[in-house]
């Protein structure tokens, strides 16, 4: 049933190709000359039918479920609903929709399967009215393009104006997408501070978004101060970064400079792999090795450590960054010009000099601009520290204490059934947008010093 | 070695060659110190790696095994009528079959007949529950068959249980260890490759847990994303490569494809959430919502790779055709487009790796639900492979700790897949202007 | 002042400095260099012409042991300067290029102020034992260098602000600043206006009082303006050496002459 539009379109689109080039074929042969070539006039109006009855057909799919979802609902009898919260609300209807598939579980109530009949029904019929939709658009748009072909037009031109008009629509994807996270981060933001006071947001010293404090407190549903968040994010970032910093770095200078070719053509794609490995298996790797190993130590020296350390989140997550650095540090002292090179050892430096004197210093802002993209795929870095760092929030520093980020709070607010209606959902939209425009704006900064780097030396 | 003309009046100082002489040493030394730490820096990086594997692999291997117990059912018609199929008592009628193999086990004992029924896998009576309804003429005849067992017994086979472990710390008790080994002695026990592994979806029970869903899940998100994001990925890049005219705009959109590069996953994962699920209404969990999500990622790398492929191709190509009297458009999809299809591919290839891999946004979308079942179109709910890996990781049951680490291995080797596919392909397509 | 420059030469063309003998330069499979015999005079300006990619820059980079720096290239034969042979396992490349200063075709000035980019050589090999030894070092190698005048109120600066030609001037004094006994140049004037080509001729021109220059140059007014000695490759190999007015005057090969005519080029 589904196909049955797809394969109406394809006709429709073949049909107008063909009547199209056979109408400009009978136009020449009768000793006219055409200004594009035949085939041209086909692929036109095969264009003009295919981009918008396409368009149009998808739509309607991706919007057909949900509106019959809600239409189901809606008409369903009166008090049924009542009180169950929304993730109720999903299992009736997933009930309904099980029963209209004709899996029946135990004997459900008449309302289910008279909401299920009229479920099955609103969805024959709107397969039906896609059908003639799609057959009257294309038909429309096939005599459209009929009454275009004509010696002297410019079916060429016509398509190019097509296709041009579907790249452009392609490349601002790219913005849609852009505003399209702003637009729903702000206003599930403004729904949050509607309901939080920005002040306490921003300032507060309490994160305990799923315990509500006492029954007459004004934010009865819990405290929502992010700072201990922001911090446990810092103090994991900051180790992060001590582990994959000079690692990373030393890697790098070795690679560029000292390595024989040989052990160049093993690291480079070595560390390619470790560049490639999903960050869940890095959270994973976490908690099976790197978490039990340092408690372990930890205790062994008689210090109290925490099951989930920020120094085990934070380590593994620098050994993520290692290739990231070391790759983005030997680009950068590649990119030095072989002259500074030529002219530290035309001067009697030794190599390491060179590469500590010179090259080095002349390949720093590169070399820092990759350390500040680390730094936001730190700070927005999740699986690792969904796994394997904490969900309290506290005011601390210390690495061997549990702590919490901002991306495991996104995650854990909103995992399970949500609702878009508690400050709880919403204040994950809130910390969304926070990492949003922290992340952006290092982004900004480090994509301007690479790019105004690679310029200096081009 | 003459010291440079008009040295200084006074002592004698040392020639510039006697310090450089003299300074050599320390020199070399720094140099070598140098060269030290960054070898020591990449072992670091090595070393990771290879604890990363092997612990993998160590804890992993175990999961593509899985012990099974082979014995004979009488399918009892007072136990099991016909008419009352698909109920009856499956599950007494694998308890007597295991009394009739442990002699000496006092089956009236309802505990001692509970753990003993222990031994096998929950799911074994729903095997033979469907045997027999598929065949009611099994009724009043001896079954043979053999089932996975539980996880505890599993563990204790495959030696991740210790005998040496003090009884009150041991999940395996002495007499259900004897139960055990009266088995094996039996020649009942047998630990053949694990197909469930691949052939069954998501269970609670450790043995019956599979990978199908999760495989399934992440083929129709792959393929949305990568029916959204090719076209339209190749589209906006030619369009920025070779049309686009040098304006705010064209910057504008460079500058968004490049931070939409860097955004956080989960941020996507939050636009997916609010728009696609809460404003569209499109359903939660659905493979469908991943991969367009995905798709929004995927495009800036599919975007930043097409573009460096159509740069690759030398602009005397274009000019020649150019010169023949060709268009813009036609130049660009009759000669250039094709010439860097290798490059193109082998970008789209390693993003499709990328979000094959990809968590966050998954778990945003509700990809991490506890289904029992395969999706059977892109709209169903499921879970996808890093999200199932995320589910185990989190499961309590010691048996799920070896299956996570099975399904990382799984993962990677897609991954290591596509990727070697991404290297072939430019290597036998790479091309020498 | 020509007449005084002639008598000054003949005063210093006593003795020699490097001696090469047999000579042979491998890139890969490719014969770069074919055994090149030649003795450089202290206290003179040697120059090598010849087409491009006969291998004149490729002999000056043996001088101070550069093509090391280059992984495919092998060198054959003996290069003595001062009586050691420079290629011998006991001499550290290092030293050698303190003692061998090198100036490059492009100037090459390092990300830094002038100070420390004068400074670079003598605090590398520890030349200076205070800030104030260092300060003049400085300050005579850019008097050296012939342009003192221009970046004493600058010295803070970045080199890179610098004129091209200015720049060059600046790589000079940096190199002269580790006190070597032979300064290399490869074509310093190839990337420089008229204007400044002529300073540097005139720099160079200074400069050969106290150090044995050697000069790869592509324009043969400039050898004929700077140098005392000229040395002719042609596809590898040594062709003519001889005073620069002989060569200039009276080639003895032929194709010295076709390319002094401008036949070959």
């Amino acid at each position: 049933m589904t196909a049955l539009p797809f394969l109406l379109l394809i006709l429709a689109v073949v049909a107008g190709y063909v009547v199209n080039r056979r109408a400009a074929r009978l136009i020449r042969d009768g000793g006219n000359r055409l200004h594009s070539m035949t085939s041209y006039h086909g692929i036109f109006s095969a264009l003009l039918i295919l981009v918008p009855v396409l368009t149009f057909t998808l739509l309607w799919l991706v919007f057909q479920g949900p509106i019959i979802d809600r239409i189901t609902m809606a008409s369903l009898p009166e008090g049924v609903l009542d009180g169950l919260d929304s993730g109720g609300v999903q299992l009736v209807l997933a009930e309904i929709k099980s029963v209209s598939r004709g899996q029946v579980f135990g004997t459900p109530e008449d309302w289910k399967i008279a909401a299920a009949d009229r479920f099955v029904m609103l969805h024959d019929r709107a397969d039906w009215w896609l059908v003639v939709a799609v057959c009257i658009l294309s038909l429309g748009l096939l005599a459209f393009a009929r009454s275009r072909v004509a010696a002297d037009f410019r079916a060429r031109q016509g398509v190019e104006g097509i296709v041009s008009g579907l790249m452009i629509f392609c490349s601002t994807v790219a913005i849609f997408t852009t505003v399209g996270i702003i637009v729903s981060l702000s206003y599930e933001t403004m729904r949050f501070f509607d309901r939080v006071p920005v002040a306490d947001f921003l300032f507060g010293l309490n994160w305990e978004p799923q315990i509500p404090l006492r029954e007459d407190q004004i934010a009865a549903e819990g405290a929502f101060g992010w700072l201990p968040v922001i911090l446990g994010t810092i103090v994991i970032t900051v180790v992060a970064l001590i582990v994959a910093v000079p690692v990373g770095l030393f890697s790098a200078i070795y690679l560029n400079e000292f390595a024989p070719k040989r052990l160049r053509s093993v690291v480079k794609p070595v560390l390619e792999i470790l560049a490639g490995v999903p960050t869940v298996v890095y959270g994973f790797f976490a908690i099976l090795v790197v978490a039990p190993a340092i408690r372990n130590f930890g205790q062994s020296l008689g210090l109290d450590v925490a099951p989930n350390t920020a120094l085990a989140a934070g380590g593994v997550m620098g050994i993520m960054l290692i290739p990231f650095i070391s790759s983005f540090a030997d680009d950068a002292l590649s990119a030095v010009p072989q002259a500074m090179r030529d002219g530290a050892l035309g001067l009697g430096s030794t190599r390491g000099e060179m590469m500590t004197t010179v090259l080095f210093p002349a390949a720093l802002p590169g070399i820092v601009g990759g350390v500040l993209l680390a730094v936001s795929r730190a700070i927005g870095e999740t699986m690792i520290v969904v796994m394997a760092a904490g969900l309290m929030a506290k005011m601390t520093i210390n690495p061997l204490d549990s702590v919490t980020t901002v991306t495991v709070q996104i995650v854990t607010l909103l995992i399970g059934d949500t609702s878009f209606d508690n400050p709880k959902t919403l204040a994950a939209f809130a910390l969304g947008m926070m990492l949003f425009l922290v992340t952006l704006i290092i982004n900004i900064f480090a994509l301007r010093i690479v790019r105004k780097y690679r310029e200096a030396y081009d | 070695m003459t010291d440079i003309t008009n040295a200084p009046a006074g002592p004698r100082k040392a020639t510039s060659t006697e310090l450089v002489a003299a300074s050599l040493k320390r020199r070399r030394r720094k140099q070598m110190r140098l060269q030290w730490i960054g070898l020591g820096a990449i072992s670091i990086a090595f070393l990771m790696l290879f604890i990363l594997v092997a612990s993998l692999v160590s804890t992993g291997w175990q999961a593509f095994t899985q012990t099974h117990l082979t014995l004979e059912v009488y399918v009892d018609p007072e136990e099991i009528p016909e008419e009352r199929l698909p109920r009856g008592g499956f599950d007494d009628a694998l308890a007597a079959s295991l009394g009739q193999m442990l002699p000496g086990v006092d089956m009236s004992d309802r505990a001692t007949a509970r753990a003993v029924e222990g031994i096998l896998s929950n799911g074994a009576q729903f095997e033979l529950r469907d045997r027999v309804v598929s065949d009611p003429s099994l009724i009043g005849q001896s079954v043979t068959m053999t089932v996975p067992v539980s996880d505890p017994y599993d563990q204790l086979n495959k030696g991740l249980i210790e005998r040496a472990t003090p009884e009150v710390n041991r999940r395996v008790k002495d007499n259900e260890i004897a139960w055990f080994d009266t088995l094996a002695e039996n020649g009942a026990i047998s630990k053949p490759f694990n197909f469930g592994l691949f052939a069954n979806a998501d269970s609670r029970f450790p043995e019956l847990a599979g990978l199908k869903g999760a495989l399934v899940g992440s083929f129709w998100a792959l393929l949305t994303c990568f029916v959204i994001s090719f076209p339209l990925g190749i589209g906006a890049a030619i369009y920025l490569e070779e049309f686009a005219p040098k304006n705010k705009l064209s910057d504008f959109i460079e500058v968004n494809i490049n931070n939409l590069a860097a955004v956080p996953s989960v941020v996507f994962g939050l636009l997916a959430l609010a728009v696609f699920i809460g404003w569209f209404g499109l359903p939660r969990s659905a493979p469908f919502v991943g991969g367009l999500t995905l798709a929004l990622m995927t495009m800036p790398t599919i975007i930043i790779a097409t573009r460096a492929a159509l740069k690759a191709v030398p602009p005397s190509i274009r000019e020649a055709a150019l010169g023949l009297g060709a268009s813009k458009q036609q130049v660009v999809f009759q000669h250039v487009l094709p010439l860097a299809m290798p490059g193109i591919l082998t970008g789209t290839i390693i993003g499709l790796a990328q979000a094959l891999g990809e968590t966050a946004p998954l778990l945003l979308i509700g990809m991490n639900a506890f289904i029992t079942s395969a999706a059977s179109s892109p709209f169903d709910s499921s879970t996808a492979l890093p999200t199932q890996i995320f589910i185990w990781a989190d499961s309590p049951e010691r048996g799920f700790v070896s299956r996570t680490s099975a399904a990382i291995l799984v993962l990677l080797g897609f991954l290591v897949m596509m990727n070697a596919v991404a290297i072939y392909l430019r290597q036998k397509f790479e091309r020498k202007w | 002042m020509n007449d005084m420059r002639k008598i000054e030469r003949d005063a210093n063309m006593t003795d020699t400095k490097i001696t090469a003998r047999g000579v042979n330069v491998y890139y890969g499979d490719t014969h770069a260099i074919k055994d090149v015999n030649i003795e450089i005079t202290d206290k003179t300006v040697t120059a090598f012409i010849g087409p491009s990619g006969c291998g004149k820059s490729t002999f000056l980079r043996c001088l101070n042991r550069m093509n090391d720096t280059i992984d495919i290239c092998r060198v054959t034969g003996e290069i003595r300067i001062d009586d050691q042979d420079i290629n011998h396992k006991s001499v550290d490349p290092v030293q050698l290029r303190a003692q061998v200063g090198m100036v490059f075709q492009k100037p090459n000035p390092f990300p830094k102020s002038i100070y420390d980019n004068i400074a670079y050589g003598p605090r590398i090999h520890g030349l200076a034992k205070s800030k104030v030894e260092l300060d003049e070092i400085v300050e005579k190698s850019l008097r050296r260098g012939a342009i003192w005048d221009e970046v004493k109120d600058r010295l803070d600066e970045p080199g890179t602000g610098l004129s091209g030609g200015q720049q060059q001037r600046l790589c000079i004094a940096r190199a002269i600043a580790t006190e070597p006994e032979v300064l290399l140049m490869d074509e310093p004037c190839s990337a420089l206006d008229p204007i400044a080509t002529a300073q540097v001729e005139e720099l160079i021109d200074e400069l050969h009082r106290d150090y044995s220059v050697v000069i790869v140059t592509h324009s043969m007014q400039q050898a004929a303006r700077v140098s005392q000695k000229t040395a002719f490759f042609h596809l590898g190999n040594l062709v003519e050496f001889n005073d620069t007015s002989e060569i200039f005057t009276n080639p003895t090969d032929t194709r010295t002459e076709s390319y002094i005519t401008g036949r070959i080029g």
